[in-house]
C-alpha cells in the first residue's frame, strides 16, 4: 500500500510535505524520512479506530513542534548552517549589523595596505626598476593576517584579552622572518617566505573560531572559509590586473609614466587591502559562492585526475626520470597540495549522509593517482639526497612530501572503506580536519628551525 | 510518570544504540520499541528523534542506507557501527554506576 484510500488524507499530508519543506534546515532526504514516520503513524492510528482526520492530527501533534524540530536538525547538521545561517537568531553573540561590519572591514583593509607602506619609510623601498626585496616576501603575511585575525575577534565579539594570546604567534613569525642573518640569494630565506604564511594561517583559524580548535565545525568552516577567500581573491587580483592595464594605458596615453604609482602603490596596497576585503566578501555573501565552490571542485577533479594519470603513463612509457630541481620540488609539492585541497574541499562541500557516488570514485582515483606521483617524486627526492647531500631545499620538499603521502595513503584507505559501506564519510571528514594542524606545525618548524640548521644558506 | 526532559535526552543515545545492537531498525520502529521498552513512560516527541539519529551518523556511530520498505515506500535503515557498538559499552557502564550509585541510596533512604 502505498497510497491511503482516503483522499483527503493524501491532500493533508501534500500540504503538510509543502509545509515542512519550507523549513530551510529540513532537506528534502529529511521531509522524506519524516514523511514516512507519519504515515506509519497515520496506519497505526486508522487500525486502532480513530478516523482519518483525527489519526492525523494526532500523527502531526507526535511529531513535535516544527520550529523545535527544524532547530534540532540545524544543530545536528551544523555543516549546513553554512548555507542557511538559520541560528543567526539564537546563537550566543548578536549578529552585528552588517553596516558596521563593512566599515570594520574596510578600516582594516586600509590599515593593511598603509602597514605595508610603513617599511618603505625604514630603508625598504619598492623600485619599479627591480623586483621587490625579499623583505617583503618574507613578511608578506604578517602585514596582513594580524589585521584579518582582528577583524575574526571583532566579529566573534572576543575579549581583547584573548587577543593578545593570538599576537604571541604572529610576534613569534616577525621575530623569526627578520633576526637570522640570511646569506645573499638564501635558500631558507625563501623557504622562510614561502612557509611563515602556512604556519601563520592557524593562528588566524584561532582567530576565526575564536580559539575552540577542538570545535571540529568550525574547523571544517575554516577550511570553506579558505577556500572561498581563495577563489575571491583571484577574483579581485583578476580587477586589479585590469585596473592596472588601464592605469598603463590612460598615463601613457598622455606620456606620463605610472610606474612608481602601480608598482609602489597600487600592486602592494591593492594586494594586502584585497586580502580584508575578500574576507569580508566571503562572510557577507556566504552563500553566493557556496554554489561556485562545489562546482568547481566537481570540474577540477576529473581534470587533474586526468592529468595525473596522463603524466604516470607518459612517465612509464618514456621512462624519463624526474629532473630534481627547486622550482620542479616546489611544483610538485604544490601539485599534490592542489590535490589534498580537491579532497578537503569536495569534502566540504559534500552532504556527509549521502551515500557513495560515481564521484566519490573518482575521488578516490584522484587520491591513489596523486599517491603514486607522490612515491615518484619522494623516491626522486630521496636519490637526490643519497647523491648529492641535504639542502634545505630538498629537505623541505621531502618533509612536505612525506606529510603529504601520508594523508593521501589515509584518505585513500577511508575512501575505498566508505565506497564499500564500511565507514561513513564524516569518518574520512574528520581524518582531514584532524590533519590540518600537521601541515602549519611543519612550516613553522621550517621557519624557526632551518636556517639555523642550513647555516643561513 | 513525568520524566524530566534532560533525563529523557541523555537516555536517548544509550537507548538508540542498544536498540540498534538487537539489529538494524528504522524511525518508526525505534520509537515503537522505546515505548514498549519503558512501558509507554518514556515518551519522546517522536520528530525528536531523527535528529538524533542523524547526529550519531555524523559520529559515526550508526551508519544509515535508503532501502524500500514492505509499503512499497523508501525507508532509512540505521545500522549500529563497530565505533557504535564501542560508545554503546561505554555508556553501559556509566549508567550502571549511576544506577548501583543510586540503588544504594535508595535503600537507606527507603528504609527510614
Amino acid at each position: 500500500m502505498t497510497a491511503f484510500n482516503d483522499r483527503p488524507i493524501e491532500e493533508h499530508i501534500a500540504q503538510w510535505r509543502t509545509y515542512v519543506s519550507h523549513r530551510k534546515p529540513l532537506h528534502g532526504s529529511d521531509v522524506e524520512e519524516l514523511e514516512g514516520h507519519l504515515r506509519d503513524e497515520l496506519r497505526t492510528l486508522a487500525e486502532g479506530g480513530l478516523t482519518a482526520d483525527e489519526a492525523f492530527l494526532v500523527a502531526v501533534k507526535r511529531l513535535g513542534n516544527l520550529d523545535a524540530l527544524s532547530r534540532e536538525f540545524a544543530r545536528a547538521h551544523s555543516e549546513r548552517l553554512w548555507k542557511q545561517l538559520v541560528m543567526a537568531s539564537d546563537a550566543e553573540q548578536p549578529a552585528k549589523p552588517g553596516r558596521t561590519e563593512f566599515l570594520v572591514a574596510l578600516i582594516l583593509a586600509a590599515a593593511a595596505a598603509l602597514a605595508i607602506k610603513v617599511p618603505a619609510l625604514f630603508g625598504h623601498p619598492i623600485s619599479p626598476n627591480e623586483g621587490p626585496p625579499l623583505f617583503y616576501a618574507r613578511n608578506a603575511s604578517l602585514f596582513v593576517f594580524p589585521l584579518l585575525a582582528i577583524y575574526f575577534l571583532w566579529k566573534g565579539g572576543s575579549k581583547v584579552i584573548n587577543g593578545l594570546w593570538l599576537s604571541l604567534p604572529f610576534v613569534a613569525g616577525a621575530v623569526f622572518a627578520n633576526v637570522f642573518p640570511f646569506l645573499k640569494g638564501s635558500d631558507t630565506e625563501k623557504l622562510t617566505a614561502l612557509h611563515l604564511p602556512i604556519a601563520l594561517w592557524m593562528a588566524v583559524g584561532f582567530a576565526y573560531i575564536r580559539g575552540r580548535w577542538s570545535a571540529e565545525s568550525g574547523r571544517m568552516n575554516f577550511v570553506r572559509f579558505s577556500g572561498e577567500l581563495a577563489i575571491y581573491y583571484v577574483l579581485i587580483a583578476l580587477g586589479g590586473i585590469v585596473v592596472t592595464l588601464f592605469t598603463f594605458m590612460m598615463f601613457g596615453a598622455i606620456d606620463m609614466n605610472p610606474d612608481w604609482f602601480v608598482a609602489g602603490w597600487l600592486i602592494p596596497c591593492g594586494a594586502t587591502g584585497a586580502v580584508i576585503i575578500g574576507s569580508w566578501l566571503v562572510e557577507a555573501k556566504q552563500s553566493v559562492i557556496e554554489n561556485m565552490a562545489p562546482v568547481l571542485t566537481k570540474l577540477f577533479t576529473p581534470l587533474f585526475t586526468l592529468l595525473l594519470l596522463v603524466f604516470l603513463a607518459t612517465m612509464a612509457w618514456t621512462r624519463n626520470p624526474i629532473n630534481v630541481k627547486r622550482e620542479v620540488l616546489i611544483g610538485f609539492d604544490l601539485l599534490l597540495a592542489v590535490v589534498v585541497g580537491l579532497v578537503l574541499y569536495a569534502a566540504s562541500a559534500r552532504d556527509p549522509q549521502a551515500p557513495p557516488d560515481a564521484f566519490d570514485g573518482l575521488q578516490l582515483l584522484l587520491v591513489a593517482s596523486a599517491f603514486v606521483v607522490d612515491a615518484v617524486a619522494l623516491w626522486a627526492i630521496a636519490a637526490r639526497i643519497s647523491e648529492f647531500g641535504f639542502t634545505p631545499n630538498r629537505v623541505a620538499a621531502l618533509g612536505e612530501n612525506l606529510i603529504l603521502l601520508v594523508n593521501l595513503v589515509w584518505t585513500a584507505w577511508l575512501y575505498a572503506r566508505f565506497l564499500r559501506h564500511r565507514s561513513s564519510f564524516a569518518i574520512l571528514e574528520r581524518w582531514q580536519i584532524a590533519y590540518l594542524p600537521v601541515y602549519s606545525v611543519w612550516a613553522a618548524l621550517v621557519v624557526v628551525t632551518f636556517p639555523p640548521i642550513f647555516g643561513y644558506r | 510518570m513525568g520524566m524530566g526532559k534532560d533525563l529523557v535526552a541523555a537516555s536517548a543515545t544509550p537507548l538508540v544504540l542498544a536498540i540498534l545492537a538487537e539489529g538494524d531498525n528504522y524511525g518508526y520502529a525505534i520509537i515503537k520499541r522505546v515505548a514498549e521498552l519503558s512501558r509507554g513512560h518514556l515518551q519522546w516527541t517522536d520528530g525528536m528523534l531523527y535528529p538524533v539519529l542523524h547526529r550519531l551518523e555524523h559520529q559515526g556511530l550508526v551508519a544509515a542506507k535508503w532501502s524500500a520498505s514492505e509499503n512499497g515506500r523508501r525507508r532509512r535503515y540505521y545500522r549500529i557501527t563497530k565505533d557504535g557498538r564501542a560508545e554503546l559499552a561505554a555508556q553501559r557502564q556509566q549508567w550502571q554506576t549511576v544506577d548501583s550509585a543510586l540503588r544504594g541510596i535508595w535503600m537507606k533512604v527507603c528504609k527510614a
